[in-house]
């Protein structure tokens, strides 16, 4: 299981690109952090994630 | 009449103490966009005394700013730069401010922000947030960044928190309001978010990391 946002999902073996599309995410508008390090954005593609992991998605919304 | 920089100095020292105010004496915080949120950030960081502030933004200071951001009617048409450096020299005139008037990209954030001890996004597009966001932690790991997401609209004000997501990476507002669903951007609300980014970079400095 991998823990995105508090919440575990069943997606070990998935890269953080295919989690982002498959949630939704407008890739432009996120910071990602794995096991708190940032992921760089050329990273997603080949960045896998493990049994154990924990993932914060960080989505902006405009205003300031 | 403008009191001394040594008088300015014990005042401070008075309200925060010796140990406190040199930490922020001696502390450079630079912040990335001029508007409801920086225009904020930057009042309060030259008010508690924070040593030097380096400000970035392209934008000049237009009407339909007015009703939450930090300037004057009669500065409609300054550059932000400049109408906030002239606005926090008459507040703490011995803050040391260094202007910026570009728009801030992956080409040259290195060069603007390389000095700064704590940086604070206040950027106004969701697409600018992320990039400095993950600029700042990807290549500058030994700087602290605390941005902003969630702030417009009229909902509580109590749901406006600061969240610590890394070592390094501070996250302030609501994290959902955003303003092209929403009717507005609040003065308060815009102040709130604004002030829990400022007291996060105090928080910081006084080597205080929990959010």
């Amino acid at each position: 299981m991998v823990k995105i946002n508090g919440e575990n999902l069943d997606i070990d073996g998935k890269t953080v690109a295919h989690y982002l599309v498959f949630a939704g995410y407008d890739t432009k508008r996120v910071a990602v952090e794995l096991n708190g390090n940032i992921v760089p954005k050329t990273q997603y593609e080949e960045t896998i994630l493990k049994n154990g992991d924990s993932v914060e998605v960080v989505s902006f919304v405009g205003g300031g | 009449m403008i009191p001394e920089k040594e008088e300015w100095i014990k005042a401070l020292i008075n309200r925060h103490g010796a140990e406190l105010q040199n930490k922020f004496l001696s502390a450079t915080v630079a912040v990335c966009g001029l508007g409801g949120l920086g225009s904020n950030i930057v009042t309060a960081l030259a008010r508690a005394g924070v040593g030097k502030l380096i400000l970035i933004d392209f934008d000049r200071v237009d009407i339909t700013n007015l009703h939450r951001q930090q300037y004057k009617a009669g500065q409609i048409g300054m550059y932000k730069t400049e109408a906030l450096s002239e606005n926090i020299k008459e507040i703490s005139p011995y803050t040391e401010v260094e202007t910026h008037t570009v728009k801030i990209d992956e080409s040259n954030a290195n060069k603007l922000l390389k000095s700064a001890d704590i940086i604070c996004e206040a950027f106004d597009k969701p697409e600018y947030k992320a990039m400095l966001v993950n600029f700042v932690l990807e290549f500058m790991p030994d700087k602290y960044i605390v941005s902003a997401s969630g702030m417009a609209g009229i909902a509580s004000a109590n749901s406006i928190h600061t969240r610590k997501l890394s070592k390094r990476f501070y996250l302030c507002g609501d994290e959902v309001s955003d303003v092209s669903e929403s009717t507005a951007l609040l003065s308060s609300r815009v102040m709130l978010c604004a002030a829990h980014q400022a007291h996060t970079v105090l928080r910081i400095l006084a080597n205080e990391f929990e959010a």
